[in-house]
């Protein structure tokens, strides 16, 4: 029998420290969409997604309500549309966005992924196309969030690719500038990019995956937080076992929501994706956590080891809770999510160096930092290319989300609305990578033994 | 199906029995209550059988917000699981 003070526990902890479940995601393959002609394959697209779909947001809002738990987004992740598109004759693959656009504004979800090419070895015809047509993809949609993945730990870095990923978030913010450049807010490069990540801007439905599935993303830095209180002083290994913990907590109720959608809609479970997603919501940080641990401002020297043990225990406390885990699975640094982050960049306690560092051990990667608006498209392709060398010699999933603000210059602040949050422009590194980016060809695989 | 409905806010005459009226009226079977006071803070607990529930549990979810804010109270109503899932292994 639950007790009075795990009930009130429990009730406190979703009131007063934002435990939610960041975002069930239904993943559906469009693999039998494609077609030659084009509109045929938007009809198909489409028509999918609302039978697939139609039932998803009612029923996780019905979860909402009888478990008393916050469902903050539903979403939906698709086969990388290059793959749906490629078999099609058009040159353009705008309307594909726009048709997932309008199917997931039929279905009433938050966001869509899934406008993405995996070009870690190359390009097809198709993966080229779609790449080319992300800024105005984005542009022209609301809810259609774009991904590129440009190098594996097997492949290597495809450093062509690096360069045009750099050319086009330049020229998505330049035509979302009236919003700040907001379309990149909705574009992701990924290292290790992973099949089944039910979070945004990056989630995309793998070639692996299932017809359909449901992918559950959890949240609760507040949680986290709350509970570091209580163990204020105490050595890092007991820190280490309080956040085990909690995460198991948390997940818990990420697995059980998981499991009702999924039987609810007839879809297969697929996994809980452990992560502290925060938001801009004070007492929602993850940058308090680090703070919680000692450090007087998230950036200072000891950052990258809190985070580093914060990370590595969410894992370890979620994975038994939940069947099976899966996604990024790992803290979020995103600065303009996070009152905290936001903060520290602010005063200027936190660089995008350190950030950088942070990559090494958390997920995922440079996420939702505002760059000046006239940094060269060859140093985001320095900043994405090297985001992609310490995932590939890591093994691990990393990411780059940057915002060159249009009109903006370090200090200035920009604000993207809703869950994005708001973030300063901070400084980027004005030496020039050109010479370096503009060779192109490959980053060869690395060695996997003798790893020092 | 089994759920936990709690009642937070300042104690004042009548609590208790607004919300088992209601849940009369719906016919569901009241199995455990708990009540403390703290100073002018009072919390219930009550532990309910929905099975013979004559109503959906969103349309009860909704009398019971309903009535908590008539009384200056928070009421709600939760499914058992969860408070299963996050404290028993």
């Amino acid at each position: 029998m639950i007790n009075k003070g795990e009930i009130l526990q429990t009730i406190e902890m979703i009131d007063q420290q934002h435990l939610d479940v960041r975002t069930i995601t239904m993943g559906i393959s469009l693999r039998d969409c494609g077609c030659a002609d084009m509109n045929k394959s938007c009809d198909k697209i489409y028509d999918k997604i609302c039978r697939k779909a139609g039932n998803l947001v009612r029923t996780g809002e019905a979860i909402e309500r009888e478990f008393g738990i916050p469902i903050v987004n539903k979403r939906i992740s698709v086969t990388p549309i290059s793959l749906v598109a490629e078999c099609c004759e058009a040159n353009d693959y705008v309307p594909f966005a726009k048709a997932l656009d309008r199917a997931a504004k039929e279905v009433g979800v938050d966001f869509l992924g899934g406008y993405s090419a995996l070009v870690q070895k190359g390009f097809t015809v198709g993966d080229e196309r779609l790449i080319r047509s992300i800024p105005e993809a984005l542009a022209e949609t609301e809810l259609v969030c774009s991904s590129v993945n440009v190098g594996t730990t097997r492949a290597g870095i495809n450093m062509d690719a690096v360069r045009l990923m750099g050319e086009t978030v330049k020229k998505t913010a330049e035509l979302t500038k009236h919003q700040g450049g907001l379309g990149c807010a909705k574009l992701v490069v990924f290292c290790n990019a992973v099949e089944d990540n039910p979070f945004m801007a990056g989630a995309f439905h793998g070639v692996g995956e299932p017809e359909c599935e449901i992918n559950v993303g959890v949240s609760g830095p507040g949680v986290v937080w709350q509970a570091l209180k209580s163990a204020k002083g105490a050595p890092l290994d007991v820190a280490a076992e309080t956040i085990k913990k909690t995460a198991f907590r948390i997940t818990r109720v990420g697995q059980l929501v998981a499991q009702e959608a999924s039987n609810r809609l007839g879809v297969p479970f697929g996994i809980v994706d452990l992560s502290l997603a925060p938001t801009a919501t004070i007492g929602d940080s993850v940058a308090d956590i680090l703070e919680e641990l000692g450090l007087s401002s998230v950036g200072a020297p000891g950052t990258t080891a809190a985070l580093a043990l914060l990370n590595d225990a969410v894992k370890k406390g979620g994975l038994m809770a939940s069947s099976s885990v899966g996604g990024l699975s790992g803290a979020f640094i995103p600065v303009s999510e996070d009152a905290g982050m936001i903060a520290a960049a602010r005063a200027g306690r936190l660089t995008i160096e350190k950030l950088e560092a942070m990559t090494c051990v958390c997920s995922v990667g440079l996420d939702m930092i505002a760059i000046p608006g006239d940094t060269p498209a060859e140093t985001i392709a320095g900043i994405i290319a090297d985001e992609a060398a310490i995932g590939m010699v890591n093994s691990k999933t990393t990411a780059v989300r940057v915002i060159p603000v249009p009109g903006k210059s370090v200090g200035d602040m920009v604000s993207f609305g809703g869950l994005l949050g708001e973030a300063p422009v901070m400084p980027v590194n004005t030496c020039s990578p050109a010479e370096f980016i503009l060779r192109g060809g490959r980053i060869p695989a690395p060695l996997q033994s003798l790893r020092n | 199906m089994r759920a936990f409905i709690t009642v937070i806010g300042k104690d004042k005459v009548g609590i208790i029995a607004a919300v088992c009226v209601l849940l009369s009226e719906q016919n569901v079977n009241i199995l455990d209550i708990s009540q403390t006071l703290f100073q002018e803070s009072f919390t219930m607990i009550m532990q309910v059988d929905m099975t013979q529930s004559s109503a959906p549990f969103e349309t009860l979810s909704e009398r019971l917000t309903q009535l908590g804010t008539d009384m200056d109270l928070t009421i709600r109503i939760q499914r058992e699981e969860i408070f299963n899932a996050m404290h028993r292994i």
